[in-house]
């Protein structure tokens, strides 16, 4: 009886290391590239061209983002103006969500909660448009901006960003709404409040988590978006961190240290706030598996 | 609003019930409406208007004439070997990338389900490479693969697996693999956090019956959690392959479209025939044909797994 | 909040008002407002420019001049998209040599023949007014006059017994051979050969070196005969001999520029901005003080009928935009910053258009800047064999099927002839549209 329980629980024991082994090359291949990314960010531009690389910088030094932060004379134009342009990706994620999240949930709780004809054929349509590819839009949204005289500036962006933020959001919001049990909402409503009462006294505190963990998602997507913003955006005016990544790699500019310095400045928003929040992603990505 | 919220005064249950469904109907188009507007605004009008350019023989200066040539820049699309090959290689990408993430993140939330030491530091770490922006993802790994002084090289020197540096991008197929690889980085965590989800979610007594009717743990995978993981597993697939079909940022940072056009993708083609030649109305042509290829599979996605409104 | 009413105001304003034009009329209000678009880092560094902008704010009041710098790769795109719209977002463009033929038929350029006046005619290079003219008409002024040359490593050649850098391709391959036996490089000679205009740069020279053309008398493409087909063998021939570095396929100039200035080549092709960065810029160059400027040589056969070098004319000139409300403004701003007395004195990283520089006390002047005794000498000699590239609206369109063509030689997935006579079959056909 002992023998067996120890051969148990070495088998046990056995197969659990087996597991955590398997983990290992995992995280390997997640932190690896990262830690490469950081190390060429506190590198010289001469020490990158080490062959074999240092893989631990031999002089480490934070003068790249003391660069791109405090930009001297000595700084690329590129990273001179990177700071302005992380400014800008922060107004226009910010304002689309806050956009996407007002109008979304007014939209998803309709959607969601109120019968009325043509609901299920809109609700399709705001799905269809999220399959949209962004090339097929960015002409005629060029043309339009430009009558109007948004070209360059972050309303345009947070215009056109909206474009997929704003059918994520609802689509989003909807499956949250959807998980609210009917007789909450039922018992409020014999109690004589009404749709919109139902909606803010009732159903918005309960959904509280679901409208952060969508903030979060469209946070990022706006934070990530790169071909509008290299379209309608060409001045510090309106510029956003992935178009000045891209551009640290011109004809004439190839800028590695900055380019990876620059890279982990842009990069630390979105994973902070992924970190701080992982919760409420894990809680979007379940809402979304679930109801789809 | 709160005048509407108002008006509901006593009266007869039938009459209250029609007047609260007319009052529903009211109050519902009121609230999609900005909503409604803004994404009319901006998705519907500039579709129609590229489906429109795309039935003409239109440059991208405003001073050149437009003549209407009908359906010519579908045909002449249609015909040219150019785009059936970026389709194949579109096709191949998606194909690959999609395959190897459903398969490595399955692998990956099962592993995190078996809950190994520190399996909560992986499923955080997870989180990290999926909130990378791709373009720093993109930037980040073109530096890995550089020919002359990348990491790759140097690992693989040190390694002793390669003698001298090689230049990883110079051949096509290699680098479109490359670029996949880097995608794979940036995507799987997003496959392995939904199906960690949806496992999480499976109720744990099916596990604990079969594994007392002495079913292996494979084909307790196999059989019990892989057809329950069935929507989980879908959803992924629609929402990755849509996105791995229209991909753009990751081939401009990394490869431009090189070598020899090896990493052109659909959109990339798009964007070079309209913004780099100027064929804006052979450009709306093949978006509007990228367009209804992905709405192709947002059809099978609503026709198969979105179920709006059914049950909770 | 302000935002988010301007955004209400712009939604409305979206669905109401498509097609209508109306807002844009009212943006022309005095003082002027010019928006210059330009490239990032060209030649002279953006905060010169941003200099030579105030200096002209200074001097006309009334004109407000508004910079945008744009990678080059972007700058071509980003400028065709902004011509969808009237009027344009931009007065001013920096237009490269090779996109001159494709503005003017796209009515994108106001032509500006009558603004040019004899002085100017006559003292500006005449192969910088062919590059912004066509059809003897003139659509904007010279700004840049810039072509490759070939540089190497004083060290290298000097260790492998060397003593003057090679005059043909023929003494290049020579000494490159030397060096590798000698093991001072694993691969001496550096291109740009990735899928861009860079790689066309390159082979226009050597098409060129070999005694080629790229197109022949009558327009129709001749960089697949002998002469062409010959040139792209002897690329992929230093390929395979070790000699040409195969991240070369990958590289362009600034790939090349890094290369080159962590003294891993022995020769490069490159443009003139990195002659100051490699041999002055200790934070740029690990190859200070050993930086040798030569001019590109040619093939033997070449050299023995007489001609020195071919290289490759990357120039490039501003002009005022055709729609542009604001062109007498746009005109004296571009009028300004390719004067002589500015083109003079931000001369470190760019060679005037003027000839009249290069002489008398003006020469002196440009021969003080730092490099500029090197620099200066070099140019003069190198400028008059600057090969310009083909000249024609579709030029985009066949530089990247000739850019495959180059790429599928030299990743040998077709031979050089294969790849070269498709590529002349895709040029016919765009020049028959």
């Amino acid at each position: 009886m002992c023998n067996l329980r120890s051969a148990n629980w070495r088998k046990h024991f056995m197969g659990r290391l087996v597991l955590f082994a398997a983990t290992l090359p995992i995280l390997a291949f997640i932190y690896l590239p990262i830690a490469w990314l950081v190390a060429s960010s506190t590198s010289s531009r001469v020490e990158l061209s080490a062959v074999p690389p240092h893989w631990i910088p031999q002089n480490p030094s934070l003068q790249n983002y003391v660069d791109i932060l405090f930009p001297g004379d000595q700084a690329s134009s590129t990273a001179k103006t990177y700071k302005v342009t992380l400014q800008n990706s922060l107004i226009v994620a910010t304002s689309v969500t806050a956009i996407s999240l007002v109008a979304g949930s007014l939209a998803a709780y309709a959607l969601a909660r109120i019968q009325f004809r043509f609901r299920r054929t809109i609700l399709i349509g705001i799905l269809a448009t999220r399959m949209i590819p962004e090339v097929s839009l960015v002409i005629p949204l060029y043309v339009l901006a430009s009558q109007i005289g948004i070209l360059n500036t972050p309303t345009v962006l947070i215009f056109t960003y909206l474009s997929f933020a704003l059918p994520f959001a609802i689509w989003l919001m909807a499956a949250f709404f959807e998980t609210i049990p009917a007789e909450l909402e039922d018992a409020a409503r014999i109690d004589g409040c009404s749709r919109i009462g139902t909606l803010f006294k009732i159903i918005m505190p309960i959904s509280a988590p679901g409208l952060v963990s969508t903030g979060l998602f469209v946070f990022l997507t706006a934070w990530d978006e790169f071909f509008f913003a290299l379209i309608f955006t060409s001045t510090i005016a309106a510029k956003t961190v992935p178009v000045a990544i891209a551009e640290f790699t011109g004809r004439y500019v190839v800028d590695i240290t900055g380019m990876m310095t620059g890279g982990v400045l842009a990069a630390l928003p979105p994973v902070i706030m992924a970190l701080a929040f992982q919760r409420y992603i894990v809680r979007g990505l379940t809402a979304g598996a679930v109801k789809g | 609003m709160a005048t509407l919220a108002t008006t509901v005064k006593p009266m007869g249950a039938n009459a209250r019930r029609f007047n609260l469904r007319r009052q529903d109907t009211i109050v519902g188009w009121l609230l999609i409406a900005p909503s409604l507007i803004i994404i009319l605004g901006v998705t519907l009008q500039p579709v129609l208007s590229t489906l429109y350019l795309s039935f003409f023989d239109a440059s991208t200066s405003v001073n050149l004439p437009r003549t209407f040539i009908g359906l010519d820049n579908y045909t002449n699309l249609l015909q040219d070997p150019v785009f059936w090959q970026t389709i194949g290689r579109t096709m191949y990408f998606m194909v690959t990338s999609v395959g190897l993430e459903l398969i490595v993140g399955i692998g990956i939330a099962q592993l995190i389900h078996t809950r190994p030491p520190g399996w909560k530091f992986l499923r955080i770490s997870l989180i990290i490479p999926w909130a990378v922006p791709t373009i720093v993802n993109g930037a980040m790994w073109g530096w890995i693969y550089n020919g002359d002084y990348g990491a790759l090289n140097g690992l693989l020197y040190q390694l002793g697996v390669i003698n001298k540096y090689i230049p990883w991008l110079i051949d096509p197929a290699r680098a479109m693999n490359l670029v996949i690889l880097a995608d794979i980085w940036h995507t799987v965590p997003f496959v392995a956090l939904i199906i960690q989800a949806a496992l999480a979610g499976l109720p744990a007594e099916l596990d604990e019956a079969a594994a007392v009717d002495g079913a292996s743990a494979w084909d307790r995978f196999w059989q019990i959690r892989l057809p329950l993981l069935r929507p989980a597993i879908l959803v992924a697939l629609i929402i990755r392959s849509v996105e791995a079909f229209r991909v753009f940022d990751i081939v401009y940072v990394i490869t431009h479209g090189g070598p020899a056009f090896g990493t052109v993708t659909i959109s990339y083609l798009t964007y070079q025939e309209t913004f780099s030649y100027g064929h804006l109305g052979r450009g709306a042509a093949l978006s509007f044909l990228v367009s209804i290829f992905t709405l192709g599979i947002a059809f099978i996605y609503i026709r198969y797994v979105y179920r709006p409104g059914e049950g909770a | 909040m302000r935002t988010l009413s301007r955004f209400v105001l712009a939604v409305l304003v979206f669905t109401l008002s498509f097609g209508s034009a109306a807002y844009a009329a009212n943006r022309a209000a005095a003082p002027v407002t010019i928006h210059v678009l330009t490239m990032d880092q060209a030649a002279m560094p953006n905060d010169e420019m941003d200099k030579v902008a105030k200096e002209f704010m200074a001097a006309n009041p009334n004109v407000q001049v508004e910079m945008e710098y744009v990678s080059y790769d972007a700058l071509h795109d980003k400028f065709v998209t902004a011509m969808a719209t009237n009027p344009p977002p931009y007065d001013v463009i920096m237009v490269d040599v090779i996109w001159y033929e494709e503005f003017v038929k796209s009515g994108y350029l106001a032509d500006v023949t009558d603004k040019i006046t004899p002085d100017m005619r006559n003292n500006v290079f005449k192969t910088a007014w062919n590059v912004v003219t066509v059809k003897d008409k003139v659509y904007g002024m010279p700004w840049l006059v810039d072509t490759k040359y070939l540089y190497y490593n004083q060290t290298m050649l000097k260790a492998a017994g060397f003593d003057n850098p090679p005059k043909t391709w023929e003494e290049l391959i020579t000494q490159a051979k030397a060096i590798k036996a000698k093991g001072l490089a694993d691969y001496p000679i550096d291109w740009s050969w990735s899928q861009a205009e860079a790689a066309i740069c390159d082979f226009t020279a050597l098409v060129a070196g070999n005694g080629g053309q790229f197109l022949d008398a009558s327009g129709k493409p001749a960089f697949n005969d002998a002469k062409g087909v010959g040139a792209l063998q002897w690329m992929v021939q230093s390929l395979n001999d070790g000699l040409t570095n195969p991240s070369s396929i990958t590289s362009v100039e600034e790939d090349v520029r890094g290369v080159f200035s962590s003294g891993k080549a022995a020769f490069a092709l490159n443009w003139l901005y990195m002659y100051q960065k490699a041999q002055f810029d200790t934070k740029e160059s690990q190859i200070t003080g050993q930086v040798g400027i030569t001019t590109v040589p040619v093939f033997d056969a070449v050299a023995k009928s007489g001609v020195k070098s071919a290289s490759v004319d990357g120039s490039s000139g501003f002009s005022v935009v055709a729609n542009s409300p604001n062109k007498d403004a746009a005109w004296s701003f571009i009028q300004y910053l390719t004067s002589e007395p500015t083109q003079i004195k931000y001369s470190d990283s760019q060679t005037p258009i003027w000839t009249t520089s290069y002489t008398g006390d003006k020469l002196k002047q440009l021969e003080g800047v730092q490099g500029g005794s090197v620099i200066i000498p070099i140019f003069n000699e190198q400028f008059q064999y600057a090969t310009v590239r083909p000249r024609v609206p579709y030029y985009l369109e066949g530089s990247k099927a000739l850019q495959l063509a180059l790429q599928q030689a030299l990743t040998k997935q077709k031979t050089p002839q294969q790849a070269l006579d498709d590529a002349a079959a895709t040029w016919t056909k765009l020049g028959s549209q």
